[in-house]
């Protein structure tokens, strides 16, 4: 049952580099914002935005279709 | 500020859309073949490539690893892109993992039916494999994560986190379970022996349905969804929640694969108490996804590619709560080893991962060909038959499973098994089968419908491989970490340095050690317990090769019911020279632990030629070819040292005077076949696998004759 040392420290390294990830997430500001992130990537920055018949209607076509 | 242009790589997206399909229809195909040859054994039309044990291997590998696979990559290279408002950082690397990732699949396509298999579930790739699997998925990692570093987006969107753990993740239980030493090009045994090797075999697996069928799906859901139904995630704090608490407690809970087996009880406990803790997380998630449609359910009604989302994070959240009921030790008695754990499987893997993958791409082509679908009514049919195909495939599994597990339970008040001859359970089944393959069939035709409709969608419109776009750079330190400054970056911070130091040397170092160390921990704590000779350790190759472990467990449960029928309980001990363990997951046909000792050699040999001579009725398919093929004795010597380099105590050069005991040992089964009026030759492949079966369990005494 050794093995059970491997498996914990291989499961705990993933889960250590998760909670540094997890404080460096929360330290640089990344969850200071919970909303517009959720309302931004409905929106596509599309470079043809002013032409004719700009993309994110298409795209908001193929949602309601 | 200036703008930037740029422009997104839609290129790859499409060709893993495509590849998603292609090996969708084939993986499915033939996972409809061998739930038919489950009642129709002849359908393997007597060639050993197409026999039930090889291309079981061939189905779950096709379906989760190309399919599924393939659905991950397409809708991850096309949001990332969107998330982190830039081109992948390298074009080169996009390519060389689309045609890496379909070569590693084509390589799988050719070996399992050859029967090259490791015979670990999800991972029975052969180690050449393991190893072109390791380097793409490593440059497809570095594709996302130095994509993710130089975006131009601040934020990182909820999806970037679900595959950043999907990648780091499976990077991880990938290595570790695939830690092996060859024992020929094709060939190799895994460092870890019996109950060992089964904890890390179903860590591996429990987590790669974690992280390569849920997590990146997760991900998927978080992009698409609100995309498809134009309006945002319900709430981005729970979906934030539920992703950190779903990676902490997954990577715990695969121990509940191997309740009530030789595994230590502590061990299967903790399984067992954190599968209970991922309903919360799983729940997160699905209530999530389903309550971003709040306010539109009308839309769902009017929209295909809604319906097959709402079905998906429904199913998800059905099997994410019968997932940890299953893992309750009393539930588990009944349910493993019978059908209902494939009726589970598949409610996951057609509902949450076939359906969200059909929605996603009746999204994602009409707008990468900037075009309407070609045909809603199409798609809703195949929303309703392939919903219907779920409710055909998983009900008659679940009602199979019950029933043949209480048969296998059931005493007469006399207080002997009701139904000693297993076959007797079996067939009380096959019409569940039956049914069941219905229910594939329903699915797979859904699959057709899907591929018309979008190859129409596609010619209607146009694909433009770099789609134009333009954002807003980010200012912050964005470029610390460009090509050539990591390092003149590290030495600018001598004790950050020293610490990245630190840890790849103890990596290295630990790899190094590790295995060492586990093979002296591979010491008998059964006395009586001895290696397998050299021709029962081919017969054990031959069973592998052909799959015997798909549909036979080795593994008898301290349950009366088992003891009765197989013999005296599995104990931990019996198992230390099982590289790889063979313990199994399913009961298709007996268990064969104590197989030793119980029949014959004519009758096996009889069994091997045609099973429905000694068992009228059986659904075992004949194996007449190990009568003819001779037994491979070149590759003793090389078996023998590998084996002893991972603890097997072999004596000192051994392996010359090896394949001497061997013919003693065949010869020795020959005279008795002869004896019983069986002209057969010492030097076949079956003479190895009858002296490998009347070995198994024979070690301690504790056989029912």
């Amino acid at each position: 049952m050794s093995v059970i040392f491997v498996l914990i420290g291989a499961s705990l390294a993933i889960a250590v580099g998760f909670l540094i990830a997890y404080i460096w997430a929360v330290k640089s500001g990344q969850y200071d914002d919970k909303y517009t992130p959720s309302i931004r990537i409905l929106f596509d920055n599309q470079k043809k935005q002013n032409e004719t018949e700009s993309k994110s209607d298409l795209n908001n076509k193929q949602g309601a279709a | 500020m200036q703008v930037e242009k740029f422009s997104y790589d839609n290129l790859v997206v499409k060709q893993f859309a495509i590849a998603t399909l292609f090996w969708g229809v084939i993986g499915m195909l033939v996972g409809l073949t061998i739930a038919l040859q489950l009642y129709i054994p002849e359908l393997n039309f007597g060639i050993p490539y197409l026999t039930f044990g090889r291309l079981r291997p061939l189905h779950t590998n096709a379906v989760i690893f190309a399919f599924v696979g393939n659905m991950i990559f397409a809708g991850i290279y096309y949001s990332v892109q969107r998330v982190c408002k830039t081109r992948m950082i390298s074009d080169f690397l996009s390519k060389f993992h689309f045609w890496g990732w379909q070569f590693i699949i084509v390589a799988a396509a050719i070996t399992l039916p050859l029967g090259f298999t490791t015979s670990k579930e999800y991972a029975e790739l052969e180690w050449p494999i393991d190893i072109m699997i390791a380097v793409v998925w490593l440059a497809f990692g570095y594709n996302l994560i130095a994509t993710i570093v130089k975006r131009r987006e601040k934020h990182m969107y909820v999806a970037l986190w679900f595959y950043i753990a999907t990648f780091v993740t499976i990077t991880v239980l990938h290595v570790v379970n695939s830690l092996e030493i060859p024992a020929g090009i094709l060939k190799s045994y895994p460092i870890f022996a019996g109950v060992q090797d089964a904890l890390v075999q179903w860590w591996y697996a429990h987590n790669a349905v974690a992280f390569f069928l849920t997590t990146p799906f997760l991900g998927l859901m978080y992009y698409f969804l609100p995309k498809a139904a134009n309006r945002p995630v319900y709430s981005y704090r729970l979906s934030i929640l539920h992703f950190w608490a779903l990676i902490f407690l997954y990577i715990w809970a695969g121990p509940h694969h191997l309740l009530y087996t030789a595994l230590p009880d502590w061990a299967q406990s903790l399984g067992t108490v954190f599968s209970i803790m991922l309903i919360a997380p799983s729940w997160g998630g699905m209530l999530n996804g389903l309550l971003t449609l709040r306010g539109a359910w009308d839309r769902v009604r009017d929209n295909p590619i809604l319906k097959f989302m709402v079905v998906a994070v429904t199913a998800y959240g059905m099997s994410t709560f019968e997932g940890p009921m299953l893992s309750l030790k009393s539930v588990n008695a009944i349910t493993h080893y019978t059908d209902w754990t494939i009726g589970h499987a598949h409610l996951g893997a057609l509902g949450w991962n076939g359906l969200l993958t059909f929605g996603i791409l009746y999204w994602l082509i009409p707008v990468m060909w900037k075009t309407e679908l070609y045909s809603k009514k199409l798609a809703n049919v195949h929303f309703w038959i392939s919903t219907l195909g779920i409710v055909f495939y998983s009900i008659p599994l679940y009602w199979a499973g019950l029933t043949q597990s209480l048969m296998w339970k059931q005493f007469t008040e006399l207080g002997v098994l009701q139904y000693p001859n297993f076959l007797e359970t079996v067939l009380q089944i096959i019409p569940m089968y039956i049914l069941r393959s219905v229910g594939g069939f329903l699915f797979i035709a859904g699959i057709f419908l899907c591929v018309y409709n979008l190859v129409k969608t596609a010619k209607k419109g146009s694909f433009e491989k770099n789609e134009e776009a333009e954002a807003a750079p980010l200012i912050k330190e964005a470029d610390k970490l460009k090509r050539g400054m990591i390092h003149r970056w590290l030495e600018k911070r001598p004790i950050k340095f020293a610490l990245l130091a630190t840890v790849v040397i103890l990596i290295g170092g630990l790899v190094e050690l590790i295995p060492t160390y586990l093979v002296k921990s591979n010491i008998p704590t059964i006395e009586s317990v001895k290696p397998y000779t050299p021709l029962e350790l081919h017969g054990r190759d031959i069973y592998i090769r052909e799959g015997c472990n798909t549909c036979h467990s080795q593994m008898v449960r301290p349950f009366r019911s088992e003891t009765e029928r197989y013999g005296e309980y599995s104990k931990a001990g019996e198992f230390v020279y099982d590289h790889p363990f063979l313990w199994g997951s399913k009961r298709t046909g007996p268990d064969l632990h104590r197989q030793g000792g119980k029949y014959s050699n004519v009758w096996h040999y009889l069994h091997f030629e045609d099973p429905r001579q000694m068992s009228p009725g059986s659904i075992m398919p004949p194996y007449p070819w190990l009568l003819t093929n001779s037994l491979d004795t070149s590759s003793t010597s090389a078996k023998i040292n590998a084996m002893r380099t991972i603890g097997v105590p072999y004596g000192e050069e051994y392996e010359n005077f090896a394949n001497k005991d061997l013919m003693n040992q065949a010869n020795a089964i020959a005279d008795d076949l002869l004896n019983n009026g069986i002209p057969a030759d010492p030097d076949k492949d079956v003479i190895a696998l009858i002296a490998y079966l009347q070995r198994l369990g024979t070690d301690i005494k504790g056989n029912k004759k």
